[in-house]
């Protein structure tokens, strides 16, 4: 299958097979008046199989935003046809207004206009997790 | 301007130096009976809370300063849509600091980041009560004579009770602590307490079901209420409940200079001919809770004697 490559724009390159409508829906891809392409299922020698989505014009990215849905994602941005730089991600160390707290009994659940903040934070097993900055619940997917 | 939302808000220095004020305001009262003179404090009490309410309220009077508010959500703007926010911007314009307790977890927090005055939580739902720790603290401190070196026991509901929770994070930032909790197994301790703050500093703890097994080993002893809603089963409860009720009997292999704490209201789990035991120290706790409340206020004034 073949996609017309780029001459400027945005690749994001190695999204997880099954989140690339996540990221779209994140990013608020469809309010776009460029192309924008979704792969599903490209084959990956790293992954075996993985999304990548083709956006064909300059804009500005949240990669807080890209970070957190999914840290392994490869930004590529394409100046003139070629690769001009690649935008390494990290999971953000806070997170607003990007996911809500589930807690019943959290403040932000009973007062909805209120930012919600999440924390980044490390259990002792190594594993990451975002906190609610409010009642400290942790947030599961 | 600080707010104190979380007792992990105060490093131990702090800790230790609200504590030794509250020790010199009960010594010389006299001393600070106007500092707060022309200052006035808000208690903003979107749940009921006697207790609470009334001891920031004296610990006020005490320093010399005026109090208002509110001691229920009905009769606040609350009732009529208003957000925590908008409230606390609202008193903030007629009071120099704010103490509020709410039935929603991290409401305190939401209210620190509108407010133009200090904020001290009274209790968010069952997430924190910081001044209840510090109560704890500074109520250890004058038994002991020290916050550092010695075994402290807790009895009941480990598992919901926030006052438990506070006062082992803040305990485990002292040396030498040793913690014996001793619960039944449905209201056993949470593993997140236990994985991220004593196991990562290698603090000595033990788990039992025995009040009479742990006894002889406490230098302090904290009694919580085992509450009847928590169970599914009445039966359990009542089998439960008794096991915890702390009596003269079960008194009688534990050291003669342990000091028995609760953090109050009781209903059965300490019974009253404990109150006459020299080392029943709970209703010495609410008088301390006066004098660490005057302290906060004052370190959150920024107002000195």
């Amino acid at each position: 299958m073949n996609i017309d490559s780029i001459q400027n724009g945005i690749v994001l390159d190695h999204i997880r097979a099954g989140r690339s409508m996540e990221v779209y829906r994140y990013l608020a891809l469809d309010k776009l008046d460029c192309s924008v392409a979704i792969i599903k299922n490209a084959k990956s020698q790293k992954m075996g199989k993985k999304d990548i989505i083709k956006i064909d014009s300059p804009i500005d990215l949240d990669l807080d935003i890209l970070g957190y849905v999914d840290p392994g994602i490869t930004v590529n941005i394409i100046k003139d046809g070629q690769l001009q730089e690649k935008q390494p991600l990290e999971l953000p160390k806070k997170i607003v207004n990007i996911i809500r707290c589930k807690n019943p009994r959290c403040i932000t659940v009973a007062e909805p206009q209120l930012d919600s903040i999440f924390l980044l934070g490390r259990k002792p097993s190594g594993k990451r997790v975002y906190r609610c900055a409010y009642c400290e619940a942790e947030y599961h997917r | 301007m600080r707010h104190l939302i979380d007792i992990t808000d105060l490093s131990v220095d702090e800790m230790n130096e609200l504590v030794a004020t509250a020790e010199d305001i009960i010594a010389n009262p006299a001393k600070y009976s106007e500092v707060c003179h022309g200052k006035k404090l808000a208690t903003l009490f979107f749940e009921p809370s006697t207790r609470t309410r009334l001891s920031f309220e004296a610990a006020m009077l005490d320093l010399g300063g005026r109090t208002l508010g509110f001691a229920d959500a009905s009769t606040s703007s609350a009732s009529k849509g208003e957000t925590v926010s908008d409230t606390i911007r609202v008193v903030g314009c007629y009071a120099d600091i704010i103490a509020m307790r709410h039935p929603k977890e991290g409401a305190p927090y939401a209210a620190a980041q509108r407010s133009a005055v200090p904020i001290i939580n009274a209790g968010d739902g069952g997430h924190n009560h910081p001044t209840q720790t510090l109560t704890d603290l500074l109520t250890i401190h004058r038994e002991r004579g020290s916050l550092e070196n010695f075994t402290i026991g807790f009895c009941g509901d480990l598992k919901f009770g926030r006052t438990v929770h506070s006062l082992v994070n803040a305990l485990s930032r002292y040396r030498g602590i040793k913690f014996v909790f001793i619960s039944p197994q449905e209201l056993k301790i949470p593993d997140y307490l236990k994985e991220n703050t004593l196991d990562p500093d290698g603090i000595p703890y033990m788990e039992t079901e025995s009040l009479d097994e742990a006894m002889p080993e406490l230098d302090v002893l904290y009694m919580t209420r085992v509450q009847k809603e928590r169970f599914f089963n009445e039966a359990d409860y009542l089998r439960l409940r008794d096991t915890y009720i702390l009596s003269p009997e079960k008194l009688v292999p534990a050291k003669k200079d342990m000091c028995i704490l609760h953090p109050l209201p009781r209903v059965n789990e300490i019974t009253v001919d404990v109150d006459d035991d020299p080392r029943a120290c709970y209703f010495k706790q609410v008088a301390n809770g006066k004098f660490v409340r005057m302290a906060l206020i004052m370190k959150l004034l920024e107002v000195k004697a």
